[in-house]
């Protein structure tokens, strides 16, 4: 094969992983830029998502496409709910304050893994792509399945940015942002937004995971390198950003496909902890973020 | 229209108001004095929520605010006006006003009568507010307050730091508010404004209301002002 067929497999395997880390890291962006936690967590609702991906598609009988869509549906739709529940008991009583919920987060991220290894074993398991199909190009064949995850994940993040820029829901969401006392002064509940933040963050983790199970399998140990992973790309894209965390996302993504195709897997991870590093030096706000 | 009584209210184990006696009535201005540290901003946050009360009642048109939280005071009629304004600096102008406008499902009279109090907003409705010059700013701070269409209005020295002609206008949309009726608080440290605006003015020191004046019986040089603002 020519370099040039080689360089496009390498950049649509990049494309699915930044799709899937656009997913994650900007669950993670948003319940960072408007509470200002720091939702260490969040790589287990990415994993839970996968699990409860797994245990949906056991159940439900009949074909893959069923079963696949019922988990796309149910998984992220519980884990927002357990989201909203751990906001209620646990970040609400701490007040939101940014260091006590970094330590609440870590123990959450146990329970939850300790949860996951308890129920579901330490196994994994794979769930049946939800259709066949494969794309021959003239030098490769490529998943059909990978490109719909491309896809999907560019219609909900083009869903999220709607919702920020075009709804009261997230205009409520931004105001509270900027000034959470003066957004109540003007009628918003905020415990409400956080609520509702935390809930939209994790579902979103988690639907990144629903997404990649049919790809790697769902594991109780799965949510690590996500959350690495997003915590790099919302640093390099800009704590809070939203626009940011879709470039660095997308810059990680495609430049891991080609260095692990053309070089190594560990080099592309040293070069994206080296960009972390340089941001972090010379642009401390991230790319597209704002000095505060 | 506006019944402080009796308020304690401080951050954390800060007391900082200790038994503060005030009120406000409909269609008059009451400035509120006192040297930087009296309380006087925080005398406003708690009447908005916004800081813990110990002790006293805060009552709005006879109903007692003290167990609404914070979100639901605007609703009873109550908009404040922030020191340095806080504005939502990333969102544009308009998107200020929509947030000004949310309990009242941002009607449309409402923000076309604040864009004629203030017709320099209109210009820069799509600007983020973050750009726009100081005065404009303390504008749309007073317009997106007055978009939930307020019987209280609470102003904390909205004319910090601007220049007599920006002062002059919003001078005249508080007299305007005045004519309409509503109740204005306003914190003042410049005693030739207070004295063109106020109907009352109350002295504050030592977290308290020492004095509460009316206005035509206050001159240049007057005692209170050179005892609590020390000029
Ligand atoms: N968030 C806070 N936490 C603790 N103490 C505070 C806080 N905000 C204000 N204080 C204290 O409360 C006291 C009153 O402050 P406040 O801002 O109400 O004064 P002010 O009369 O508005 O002063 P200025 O004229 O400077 O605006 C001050 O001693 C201040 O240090
Ligand atoms: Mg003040």
């Amino acid at each position: 094969m020519a370099f040039g067929p080689f360089l496009l497999l390498a950049l649509m395997e990049g494309l699915v992983t930044a799709a899937v880390l656009a997913l994650a890291a900007s669950g993670l962006a948003l319940v960072f830029g408007v509470m200002r936690v720091v939702n260490v967590a969040h790589g287990e609702f990415f994993m839970l998502g996968a699990v409860i991906a797994w245990f949906v598609a056991s159940l439900i009988p009949g074909p893959a496409w069923m079963a696949f869509a019922a988990a796309l549906v149910v998984a992220p739709l519980a884990v927002a709910a357990l989201a909203a529940l751990a906001d209620a008991l646990v970040l609400k009583r701490l007040n939101y304050d940014p260091e006590a919920t970094i330590v609440a987060t870590i123990g959450l991220l146990y329970m939850l893994q300790q949860a996951a290894l308890t129920v579901y074993g330490p196994d994994a398991r794979p769930v049946a792509a939800p259709f066949d199909l494969r794309l021959q190009l003239p030098w490769f064949g490529y998943s059909g399945y990978k490109l719909f995850v491309i896809a999907a994940a560019a219609v909900v993040l083009a869903g999220i940015w709607a919702l920020m820029t075009h709804t009261r829901a997230g205009l409520v969401m931004r105001a509270t942002q900027v000034d959470r006392d003066v957004a109540r002064a003007f009628g918003i509940d905020v415990d409400r937004v956080y609520m509702g933040t935390f809930a939209l963050g994790a579902g979103l983790a988690a639907l990144a995971g629903v997404l990649i199970v049919p790809i790697t399998q769902a594991h109780y140990l799965m949510g690590g390198d996500p959350l690495l992973l997003s915590f790099i790309v919302v640093i390099i894209g800009g704590l809070g950003s939203l626009r940011g965390t879709l470039v660095a996302a997308l810059v990680i993504g495609l430049s891991d496909g080609v260095i692990s195709m053309f070089f190594s897997p560990t080099l592309a991870k040293i070069l994206a902890t080296l960009l972390v590093a340089l941001v972090l030096v010379f642009r401390p706000q991230g790319l597209f973020g704002t000095r505060t | 229209m506006l019944e402080v009584r009796a308020l304690t209210a401080g951050y954390g184990p800060v007391t900082v108001l200790r038994g503060v006696d005030f009120d406000a009535r409909a269609g008059e201005v009451t400035c509120l004095m006192g040297r930087n540290g009296a309380g006087k901003t925080t005398l406003l946050k708690a009447i908005m929520g916004l800081v813990e009360t110990a002790e006293g009642t805060i009552r709005l048109s006879g109903i007692d605010l003290h167990d609404l939280p914070a979100h639901r005071r605007p609703g009873h009629g109550l908009a404040w006006v922030p020191q340095g304004r806080r504005l939502f600096g990333p969102l544009t102008v308009a998107e200020n006003l929509e947030v000004g406008g949310l309990l009242h499902g941002h009607r449309r009279e409402v923000r076309e009568h604040v864009l004629t109090l203030f017709p320099r907003l209109r210009e820069r409705l799509a600007q983020p507010a973050a750009t726009l010059s100081g005065g404009e700013q303390q504008m749309l701070a007073i317009g997106r307050a007055l978009c939930l269409e307020p019987k209280v209005l609470l102003l904390d020295e909205p004319t910090e730091g601007l220049q007599p002609s920006m002062i002059a206008l919003i001078r005249d949309a508080v007299l305007r508010l005045k004519a309409e009726g509503v109740a204005v608080v306003l914190v003042e440290q410049r005693v030739d404004a207070v004295l063109k605006m106020a109907d009352r003015v109350a002295f504050m020191a030592h977290g308290r209301v020492e004095e509460m004046v009316e206005a035509r019986k206050l001159e240049h040089g007057a005692r209170q002002f050179l005892d609590y603002v020390g000029v």
